[in-house]
């Protein structure tokens, strides 16, 4: 269902604040088509940043970003938002727009200026809501939905972008554990679906759960990078974090690897 | 303050979905009222009424015509009918009350349709068109037209012209690095608007009180008494195209309303609407101010009744904004020129009128934005 556009590229992508301040130089990532990729690293040292500068928002200050080998510099707002969707950190609409209606705004770059949706466009919405499961919200207004249901909601509309490529800004951060899972487990089947997908998160153990690649920022650069097993490691994590974790094996049923801090057994 | 339940809640929980906990509500967000699930009924009703606040327009004044004489005279005006009604009868419907009801209709959808644009684009309900200083400059170049000259075209002029460069001023004070920040738009217009409004206290301070101030004074209270057929030939056809091109990007303010950010994460091309949106809202704003004087609370109300009646989609909101704040103006002034043995300026009474009217839609609805 997805055409061309799944893979995205960064090449040698620096940004600096307007005064002059680094964020991060240097920074090159490869995400492969239909690849779900985490973006690991202490508050503050640019994921945000790296995710609107791969979403075409803010220009990096050197470097480039690919879209199946197209540099997104020259490219129109609306021909990268066809490709690429972003689904941003939680905030709240001023106005109690109907969550079906939040939805349809994800239209916008397949519509012109004075263009209003078509049917066509609602079901393609109808649609997305559908496959995020929350159809049974689309009458409600936006104001009155948990977080958890807004941040669906926000994944939604980047689905109605039809997009190759996804990025979410911290998509779990403001979650219950139950939320948390559900916005996992969607990112799960969109990456099944064939969408590229690049998300920050806050969450060793959300990357062990979902991705196939993981990328650790710290110090204005990429301390490591690959599969999440062999980057997810005890040592790495308290340099990255400053803080004692233990990285276990969940036997069977689930096979899998956690992560989790083990607060007052740091060493003095 | 509670609100009372409604039958549209249940409606609105009908998806077939997972039940969803009432508590977890804030008490904003209420559900749909009837007029949100069916924005078009309430369009064709808006519609009939400002027909009917027309028709009574037409009727009621100092001079009272019967309804089959005003629609007699009408016809008339099209089909061969024998006048059965006196040549001041016929002067009063179609020279005298024609105009200005043609003017009340395009001043108050266009300062209602704009103002509902700029609070969907600053994403703010309690702004309106003239929060980039668009008034405060049109009002300066009138009080220094009345002041210099004795023409009324000049008077005009000089305000759409000064209207034009207070937004112009505050649009090229926010930029910043080629973007638009909404803060900055905001506090640069606060800056023109309070500039302007000085330099328009400067000019009714050093004005004869005898007859340049008075004038001055009436002017910016805002009347459509002094509207004549040629203004709406030129300001006529000026604010309806900009009432069409705000209407017709009705969908994209939605998108707008989300934040530049995430606008442009939509593909919309935001500083590019954000220009459409403020030179159609200052060109409207503008032209009725050098029509009608200053009028206000349209901008700010009219939306807010809207938002009651349709829900706060534009795709809805703008069209109602046109119709209600049509339908206002013209009932407002037709209230302007009967009640009093002299007119009242129509500024006050929008503002008279309007409050209680507001206060009381706003205690008993209790809308969520």
């Amino acid at each position: 269902m997805v055409g061309t556009g799944n893979s995205i590229s960064v090449e040698d992508v620096a940004f600096n604040y307007p005064g002059g301040a680094s964020v991060f130089t240097g920074i090159m990532l490869a995400v492969e088509e239909g690849s779900v990729y985490s973006l690991l690293g202490p508050n503050g040292t640019g994921k945000s940043t790296l995710l609107k500068c791969m979403a075409g928002l803010i220009s990096p200050s050197h470097g480039r970003v690919l879209l199946d080998g197209r540099d997104i510099a020259g490219m129109q707002p609306h021909e990268i938002a066809r490709r690429v969707g972003f689904v941003p950190q939680t905030q709240a609409s001023p106005f109690p727009f109907l969550v079906r209606d939040i939805v349809l705004m994800g239209r916008a770059s397949h519509l012109g200026l004075f263009a209003i949706p078509s049917t066509e466009d609602e079901d393609i919405a109808a649609d997305a809501l559908d496959r995020v499961g929350i159809s049974h919200l689309a009458d409600r207004p936006c104001t009155g939905i948990s977080g958890g249901e807004w941040q669906l909601a926000l994944i939604a509309r980047a689905i109605a972008q039809r997009p190759g490529v996804l990025l979410l800004d911290e998509p779990t951060s403001h979650l219950d554990l139950g939320n948390q899972m559900r916005v996992l487990d969607v990112i799960r089947r969109l990456a099944g679906d064939g969408i590229t997908i690049v998300f920050a998160t806050h969450f060793p153990d959300h990357a062990l759960l979902t991705s196939n690649r993981v990328a650790i920022l710290k110090d204005q650069r990429i301390l490591a990078m690959g599969r999440p097993e062999d980057v997810i490691r005890e040592e790495t994590m308290r340099r990255v974090y400053g803080t004692d974790v233990r990285i276990l094996h969940l036997g069977d049923p689930f096979n899998r690897r956690i992560c989790v801090p083990v607060a007052g057994r740091v060493k003095p | 303050m509670r609100q009372k339940p409604t039958d549209a809640r249940s409606a609105c929980d009908d998806g077939g979905g997972a039940p969803v906990t009432e508590t977890a509500l804030p008490l904003q967000a209420q559900s749909r009222g009837w007029g949100e699930q069916h924005p078009g009924t309430i369009q064709v009703l808006l519609l009939a009424a400002l027909g009917a606040v027309t028709f009574a327009a037409l009727m009621v004044g100092r001079y009272m015509v019967p309804p089959e004489t005003v629609a007699a005279v009408i016809l008339g005006s099209v089909l061969p009918i024998d006048a059965t009604w006196s040549s001041t009868t016929a002067c009063a419907v179609t020279v005298v009350r024609i105009p200005r009801i043609i003017a009340g209709l395009l001043v108050g959808a266009g300062l209602a349709v704009s103002g509902a644009s700029f609070q969907g684009m600053f994403r703010n309900p309690l702004v309106s068109s003239q929060i980039l200083g668009v008034a405060a400059g049109a009002g300066f170049g009138a009080a220094i037209g009345i002041l210099l000259f004795d023409s009324l075209i000049v008077v005009q002029i000089l305000s759409f012209v000064f209207g034009l460069l207070a937004v112009g001023m505050a649009y090229g004070l926010s930029r910043v690095r080629s973007t638009t920040p909404i803060l900055m738009l905001v506090l640069s217009g606060i800056v023109v608007a309070s500039l302007f409004s000085a330099l328009t206290s400067m000019v009714k301070y050093v004005a004869d009180p005898m007859n340049k101030m008075p004038a001055i004074v009436f002017w910016l209270l805002g009347s459509l008494n002094h509207v004549s057929t040629p203004d709406l030939m030129v300001l006529g056809p000026i604010i309806a195209i900009s009432i069409g091109g705000l209407l017709a990007v009705r969908w994209r303010i939605n998108v707008l309303t989300m934040g530049d950010e995430e606008a442009r994460a939509l593909g919309v091309n935001t500083e590019h609407l954000k220009l459409i949106i403020i030179l159609l809202s200052t060109v409207i704003t503008a032209a009725a101010v050098c029509m009608s004087g200053i009028i206000g609370w349209i901008g700010l109300v009219i939306p807010h009744m809207g938002r009651m009646l349709v829900g706060p989609d534009n795709r809805y909101l703008l069209p109602v904004s046109v119709l209600l704040g049509g339908a206002f103006l013209i009932a407002v002034d037709t209230v302007a020129r009967t009640a009093a043995p002299a007119e009242i300026p129509i500024g006050i009474l929008t503002a008279v009128i309007g409050a209680p009217l507001f206060a009381v839609l706003l205690r008993r609805n209790n809308p969520g934005w």
